[in-house]
C-alpha cells in the first residue's frame, strides 16, 4: 500500500544558523563568551507551510535555495524538530512516532553522509542491517543496488575516494536498501553530470511505479518538470503555488514572458505595452524594464521594438521565456528562481 | 529499544575497530608504556624514585589508558562524524530511538576502555618486574572500579564529542584532558598532596581523582589510597552526571 505525506501548518524558527544549510562548521570565541548578550539571530524557514503527498506520487518542492524546502524535508525525515504544526506520514505523526516514520522512509540528504569509515557494500549491508534485515537478504539486495547503480566495480573500497556523483549514487542506493514505502531526495541531481542524471531519473521513475511515494526537492525546473507528477513552489517558507506542472504552467496568464529593458522610463510606453494583443500583464521592473505576460512571444518583439522607437525610448534587453515553472516562479514572486 | 538496530551498531563499530586495529593500538599504549618504562623503570632503576613507585604508578597509568581509550573512542568519531560529513545521519534515521545510539556508543567505548585498561595490567607488570607488588585482594570489587571507570571515561567522552567542535579538539585535549591526567591522582597518590592542602581538595572535584585511587585501592591497596566507600558512589555520580550531559548534548546536535 502506497503512504502518502501530510503536513499542517508547518512552522520552523531557528535560532541559531541551521546547522547544515547555512554551513556554520566554526565558531568564534567572541560568539561563545558573549552568549546571551547579543540578540540570538532568528531565521524564519518554514512559515505556515500545509501539504498533502498522494500516496505513489511524485510530489516536487521546488524553489530557491533557503526557501524551506530543506527544512521541510528534516521535518518529515525526524531531523529537524518543528517549532510549531504537524506532520504525518502515512498515519504516524512525525514528531511523536519517530521510530515508525523512520521505518517507512529512506532519506537520501542534499550532501553526501556516507560512512566514511566503510566501503561501499558495507554501507548498504550495515544499513539493511540497522533495518534488521537477514544476512542473506541484505548481501542480495546490496548486490543488485550496486549493479543497478554501476558501483560494482568500487564495491569493495572505502568511499571516501568516490567522486561527488558516484557518493550521490551510493546515498541514493543506501536509502533505497531497506525498501522504503516513502522516499525523499533532497536536491539529488546537484552536482550530477547530465548522464547520470537521466540514470537518477530512471530509477526514481522506476521506483515510483513499484507504487512508492517520492518527495524531490529542486531547483531545477526542467528536472520539476519531467520528473513531478505534482509541484509545491515554495519561497520564503510559504507555499506560494500548488499543482500539476501544467497546470502551474497554465496560471501564469498567458505562459509567455517577455522581459524588456529600456535606456529609461516611461509610463506612456507601459500604457502601450499594455494594448498590445496577446498582452495579458505588464509589470514595471526596477529601474527601467517590463516584464509582458503574454500568450505568445517572439511575434511580439518587432511590435515592441516598434512603440519603444515611436516613444524615443531606448531597446536595452529583450529576452523571451516560454511557458515555464521559472516564469511561474517569477510571477509569483518577481524574483527569478536563479537569483 | 531495537535490539536489532543496536547491535548493528555495535557490530559496525566492531568492524571499524577492526579495520584500524594497528593504529588504535599505537595510539592507546605508546604512551602509557613509555611512561611507565622512564618512571617505573629509569627513575626507579636509577634511584631518582623509591622502589615501592612501581606498584604505586601502575594502578594510575591504568586509569589513564582507561579513560584516554574511553574518551577518544567516543568522542573523536561524534566530532567528526557530527561535522560537514554528518557520517552519523544514516544512523540518526535508522528504526530506533536515537538516545539509543549515545547508549550504543557508550558501550562501544566502554568496551575499548576495558580491553585498553585490562592490556596495561599484564604489559605493565612485565615491563616493571621485579619488584612490583600487585595484590588484588577482592577481584569482583576491582570488576566494578574497573567497570565505572570504563564508564566514566565512555560517558565523558559522550559529553565532551558532543560539546567540541572539530577546530577545538587540540583545545580539548590541553584544556580537558591534559589537567584532568596531570590533577587526577595519575602519577602520585591523593595522600601525597597533603602538603598541598588546598590543591588537595579543589582536585576532589576530578573524577580521575576517584579512578586512579578507586584503582590502587583494588590493586594495591597496601599503598595510602581514598576510601572504596567515596570513591565508588563518587564515580556513580560522575557517570551518571556525564551520561545525563552527554545525552543532552547529543540530542541538541543531532536535531536542528
Amino acid at each position: 500500500m502506497a503512504v502518502g505525506i501530510r503536513t499542517q501548518d508547518l512552522r520552523k524558527v531557528y535560532m541559531s544558523p541551521p546547522p547544515l544549510a547555512a554551513g556554520s562548521g566554526g565558531f568564534s570565541f567572541s560568539a561563545q563568551r558573549s552568549k546571551g548578550k547579543q540578540p540570538k539571530t532568528e531565521i524564519k524557514a518554514l512559515d505556515g507551510v500545509s501539504l498533502e503527498v498522494i500516496p505513489g506520487e511524485i510530489f516536487g518542492l521546488l524553489g530557491p535555495n533557503g526557501a524551506g524546502k530543506s527544512t521541510t524535508v528534516g521535518i518529515l525525515t525526524t531531523r529537524v524538530r518543528p517549532t510549531g504544526g504537524q506532520a504525518w506520514i502515512a498515519d504516524h505523526d512525525v514528531w511523536k512516532e519517530q521510530v515508525a516514520v523512520k521505518r517507512i522512509i529512506g532519506v537520501v540528504g542534499q550532501r553526501p553522509n556516507l560512512d566514511f569509515s566503510l566501503t561501499a557494500r558495507e554501507i548498504l549491508t550495515f544499513h539493511g542491517a540497522y533495518f534488521g534485515q537477514s544476512s542473506h537478504e541484505r548481501t542480495k539486495r546490496a548486490n543488485t543496488l550496486l549493479e543497478k547503480f554501476k558501483l560494482l566495480d568500487r564495491a569493495d573500497q572505502l568511499v571516501r575516494g568516490f567522486s561527488g556523483g558516484m557518493m550521490q549514487r551510493m546515498s541514493i542506493a543506501r536509502a533505497m536498501m531497506h525498501d522504503p514505502d516513502v522516499l525523499f531526495l533532497d536536491e539529488p541531481s546537484a552536482g550530477l553530470d547530465p548522464q547520470t542524471r537521466l540514470l537518477l531519473w530512471e530509477i526514481i521513475q522506476e521506483y515510483n511505479k513499484a507504487g512508492k511515494t517520492i518527495l524531490i526537492t529542486t531547483h531545477n525546473m526542467e528536472e520539476a518538470d519531467a520528473l513531478c507528477h505534482r509541484l509545491a513552489i515554495i519561497d520564503h517558507g510559504h507555499v506560494i503555488a500548488l499543482g500539476t506542472p501544467r497546470e502551474l504552467k497554465a496560471s501564469v496568464p498567458g505562459g509567455y514572458l517577455v522581459r524588456v529593458r529600456f535606456g529609461q522610463s516611461s509610463p506612456d510606453l507601459m500604457k502601450r505595452l499594455e494594448a498590445l494583443s496577446g498582452v495579458r500583464e505588464v509589470r514595471a521592473v526596477e529601474p527601467h524594464g517590463a516584464d509582458l505576460y503574454a500568450d505568445r512571444g517572439g511575434s511580439l518583439v518587432s511590435e515592441i521594438a516598434n512603440l519603444t522607437l515611436a516613444a524615443g525610448v531606448e531597446l536595452v534587453d529583450v529576452h523571451i521565456s516560454e511557458p515555464s515553472l521559472e516564469n511561474l516562479f517569477l510571477h509569483h514572486t518577481g524574483r527569478s528562481l536563479r537569483e | 529499544m531495537n535490539r536489532k538496530a543496536f547491535f548493528a551498531m555495535l557490530a559496525r563499530d566492531a568492524h571499524v575497530a577492526r579495520r584500524n586495529a594497528i593504529p588504535i593500538v599505537l595510539q592507546t599504549f605508546v604512551q602509557p608504556l613509555m611512561f611507565v618504562f622512564i618512571f617505573g623503570r629509569v627513575m626507579v632503576g636509577s634511584g631518582f624514585m623509591p622502589p615501592e613507585y612501581k606498584s604505586m604508578l601502575l594502578p594510575g597509568i591504568m586509569a589513564i589508558t582507561m579513560v584516554g581509550t574511553g574518551i577518544w573512542a567516543v568522542a573523536m568519531p561524534l566530532i567528526a562524524e557530527f561535522q560537514f560529513t554528518r557520517e552519523i545521519e544514516d544512523r540518526l534515521l535508522a528504526p530506533m530511538d536515537i538516545s539509543w545510539l549515545a547508549v550504543e556508543k557508550v558501550v562501544a567505548g566502554t568496551i575499548q576502555a576495558l580491553a585498553a585498561g585490562l592490556v596495561v595490567i599484564p604489559v605493565g607488570w612485565l615491563l616493571l618486574r621485579p619488584g612490583i607488588d600487585l595484590r588484588l585482594p577482592h577481584p569482583l570489587t576491582f570488576v566494578a572500579v574497573a567497570i565505572l571507570v570504563a564508564l566514566f571515561a565512555s560517558a565523558g567522552g559522550l559529553a565532551l564529542g558532543c560539546s567540541v567542535n572539530q577546530t577545538h579538539i587540540g583545545l580539548m585535549f590541553s584544556l580537558v584532558v591534559a589537567p584532568m591526567i596531570f590533577f587526577g591522582c595519575t602519577y602520585y597518590p591523593w595522600s601525597a598532596l597533603s602538603k598541598f592542602p588546598i590543591m588537595q581538595n579543589v582536585i576532589l572535584v576530578n573524577p580521575l581523582v576517584y579512578a586512579s585511587e578507586g584503582l590502587r585501592g583494588v590493586l594495591v591497596p597496601q599503598f595510602p589510597h581514598l576510601s572504596l566507600a567515596a570513591v565508588l558512589p563518587a564515580l556513580l555520580g560522575f557517570n551518571v552526571f556525564l551520561f545525563v550531559l552527554g545525552l543532552r548534548q547529543f540530542h541538541k546536535k543531532s536535531v536542528s
